[in-house]
């Protein structure tokens, strides 16, 4: 009897932890927050702005065209059969949508230390709706890079979507996945020490330039210091989403290597986890 | 009915005093290093107690120690206990904000708190979708709140400012809409800290109002932390005491509120003087052995209740009994203004004299005459003689005690009355007819 009623307790509150632990049921039951967290991210950005959602759509178009003109037209890079507006506005909007899950993710326990100093709600969620939030961003920024790319295919360049274009989905659950994971390391290495969050907004910047975003990695092979951007996951991801995308040949892609990030990506998000679950219980003293 | 509903098991809680800094880098690794190799953690065995007041000795302190409780279904559990005796660390830790330092909880229900009023607001939206974003952060579905919608809006009081950004409301007016949203949630386990009661005089009575109906009715699980003992003592059936990150006292709420009182209350209070021979206070051979005010019936180390009869006792001694000694007493509130003074001069009914040459004086206040609070006493030692009055000697300040609230019947209202007097009249209500 009393074995029994030991069992049926709803939840327990200790300093033990398991590794890895994700309360799926518990999501579940809180996904009305997860939808409320969502839409706020997407409505709070441009309130009070005249216009509005257009600000989704003139980032990655500035810089694709500062880029055009850096890259291309004073450095020479060659883009091969892809336009290079469209090749800077395709690397820009991947490259965006790692970005913002990285930072959004890594300010988590950060930005949300009013919340979660005082109420219960599975943590997960946090970095879990910025995800899900951005990828709304995304769809809106791809929209725009379908009409280029339809403008650019009707005026002549050789680029077609292939059957590979199908991957597209993964690439942007494996930025997903690298955003969650790095972002949820990050943000519990900062929680106690933020050295950290002073360090990643420069990284990020710098880590665009190695990671394939306004050049192709063909350009690079012969470079001595090429191995910086080819031992980067990241430009993987990049240079594999312009090819699933534009079918470009120039762009690298190869079966094995996309096996690897996957599982990179995995074993990275996995890592995030265990450490956002470590602290998520007890930040609220250290933060 | 007597389900254990919640479970505290050994649960402590450690905190690190001081800033973080370069040493919690090293502390850090220490402890990290102890872990890999299988030990325990170093930094477990210090720490100082959790006393407010003393200089910080080490660097870790103890916000709660060992603390082990149990709470039925159905129960209202009072939680007293001065500012830092570990309250709200509780509170943390059973809303699982934080997690302990070492031991466990287990509950059977979800807990949900009435403090957190206002979380997660943001300033951009508008009242009503803040209501939905905060009633699902505090574990609300969509369509619990799209019920309760109304109700929620018409308790805040802000019809008029509903689709507003809350931004553009006043602070007091985020605070009322929190609220109302915090006080509709339905969880299990209700946790409610009245002391943080915030808003315009008439929103908090409203909010304690609506606490205590929450507390009382529907037979719900209630933590109830509160420094107001009139309502611990009417909500309540059972209540524990928290000293120094310590489980004081556990058990019955009035036994509670006595050990609370004549424990915890920070200054010293003194309703009993005993002087022994050599420092008596006297003058012309009128000696004064002992001063004390009790609840009739009661011990002395009981506090008074409103509804007790409260007797005043001075012990004198005078050489020659024919003396025509006399007191004048005066009563101050905790401001140390006056409320009265009385006198045994021309009312004191006398015994019989004996030899020893000792007496007593001795008053009776009738039963709810004081209000609440403290009071204390002085005293002026006068002889009648040759006609005249004659101060001998006077002590300011010689007696000190409260008055603690009497049980009010549910459903009243269980704020302190103003004044520090409260005596019962008797009032009388006549029908005149139009004759």
């Amino acid at each position: 009897m009393q074995t029994q009623k030991n069992d049926n307790w709803l939840f327990e509150i200790s300093s033990k932890r398991k590794l890895i632990e994700l309360n799926f049921k518990e999501i579940y039951q809180y996904r009305d927050l997860l939808v409320l967290f969502v839409k706020r991210d997407i409505v709070t950005v441009y309130k009070q702005t005249v216009l509005g959602p257009l600000w989704f759509f003139i980032q990655p178009l500035f810089t694709s065209v500062i880029f055009t003109l850096v890259f291309n037209n004073i450095a020479k890079i060659n883009t091969g059969a892809v336009p290079p507006f469209l090749f800077n506005l395709s690397g820009i909007t991947a490259w965006n949508y790692f970005r913002i899950c990285l930072t959004g993710t890594s300010n988590t326990f950060r930005s949300n230390a009013g919340i979660f100093g005082k109420v219960y709600f599975p943590r997960f969620i946090v970095p879990l709706s910025k995800v899900i939030s951005n990828l709304v961003k995304l769809g809106i920024q791809f929209l725009i890079l379908i009409g280029f790319y339809i403008y650019y295919a009707t005026q002549g360049f050789d680029i077609a979507p292939s059957v590979y274009t199908l991957l597209i989905p993964v690439y942007v659950l494996l930025m997903a996945l690298y955003g969650l994971g790095v972002g949820m390391i990050i943000s519990t290495l900062t929680t106690k020490y933020r050295d950290l969050s002073i360090l990643l907004g420069f990284v990020m910047q710098l880590l665009m330039y190695i990671s394939a975003v306004p050049y192709p990695m063909s350009e690079l092979t012969d470079s001595s210091y090429g191995w910086v951007v080819e031992y980067n996951p990241l430009a993987y991801i990049i240079e594999g989403f312009r090819y699933v995308l534009f079918n470009d040949a120039m762009a690298y892609f190869s079966w094995e290597s996309f096996g690897v990030i996957s599982a990179l990506a995995l074993v990275l998000f996995v890592i995030g986890l265990a450490l956002f679950n470590r602290t998520e219980k007890t930040f609220i003293d250290t933060v | 009915m007597s389900n254990i509903i919640l479970k505290a098991e050994h649960i402590s809680k450690q905190y690190r005093l001081g800033l973080v800094g370069t040493g919690t880098l090293v502390h850090d690794m220490n402890r990290f290093w102890h872990r890999i190799r299988g030990k325990e953690d170093p930094y477990l065995k210090v720490g100082a107690v959790n006393d407010r007041s003393a200089a910080a000795s080490e660097d870790y302190v103890w916000a709660l120690r060992d603390i082990n409780f149990e709470v039925k279904e159905g129960e209202v559990l009072g939680i007293i206990g001065k500012n830092g005796a570990g309250k709200s660390t509780l509170l943390k830790l059973l809303s699982r904000v934080t997690s302990p330092t070492t031991g466990t909880i287990k509950s059977r229900g979800r807990i949900a708190s009435l403090l957190e009023v206002g979380t997660g607001f943001h300033p951009e939206l508008t009242g009503r979708e803040n209501i939905y974003l905060n009633g699902a952060i505090l574990g609300m579905t969509k369509a619990e709140i799209t019920a309760k919608i109304d109700e929620i809006i018409a308790f805040s009081g802000c019809e008029m400012y509903i689709d507003t950004p809350t931004k553009r409301y006043s602070s007091g007016m985020t605070v009322r809409l929190g609220f109302a949203v915090a006080a509709h949630l339905e969880p299990d386990i209700l946790v409610v800290d009245e002391v943080l009661a915030v808003g315009d005089a008439e929103f908090q009575k409203k909010a304690i109002g609506k606490m205590q109906a929450i507390s009382s009715g529907e037979g719900r699980t209630v933590l109830f932390v509160s420094h107001n003992m009139a309502s611990v003592s009417s909500l309540c059936s059972r209540t524990i005491v928290l000293k120094n990150g310590q489980l004081d006292f556990e058990g019955d709420t009035e036994d509670g509120i006595s050990h609370y009182l004549k424990n915890h209350e920070g200054h010293i209070r003194s309703n009993v003087q005993r002087w022994s021979k050599a420092n008596q206070p006297n003058d012309k051979g009128v000696f004064l052995t002992s001063g004390r005010i009790y609840g009739k019936g009661k011990s002395e180390d009981e506090p008074i209740r409103m509804d007790d009869e409260i007797i005043l006792e001075y012990q004198l001694e005078v050489d020659d009994l024919q003396r025509d000694i006399f007191v004048n007493t005066q009563f101050l509130d905790d401001n140390g203004s006056i409320l009265f003074a009385t006198t045994s001069q021309f009312n004191e009914t006398r015994s019989q004299s004996n030899e020893n040459g000792k007496c007593v004086l001795r008053m009776t206040i009738q039963k709810n005459f004081f209000n609440q609070g403290e009071f204390s006493t002085n005293l002026v030692v006068k002889e009648h003689v040759d006609g005249k009055n004659v101060t001998l000697f006077s002590k300011t300040a010689l007696l000190s005690f409260i008055v603690t609230p009497r049980p009010i019947e549910l459903g009243r209202w269980m704020g302190k009355s103003k004044g520090p007097l409260r005596p019962d009249f008797d009032w009388t209500k006549e029908f005149i007819s139009n004759e």
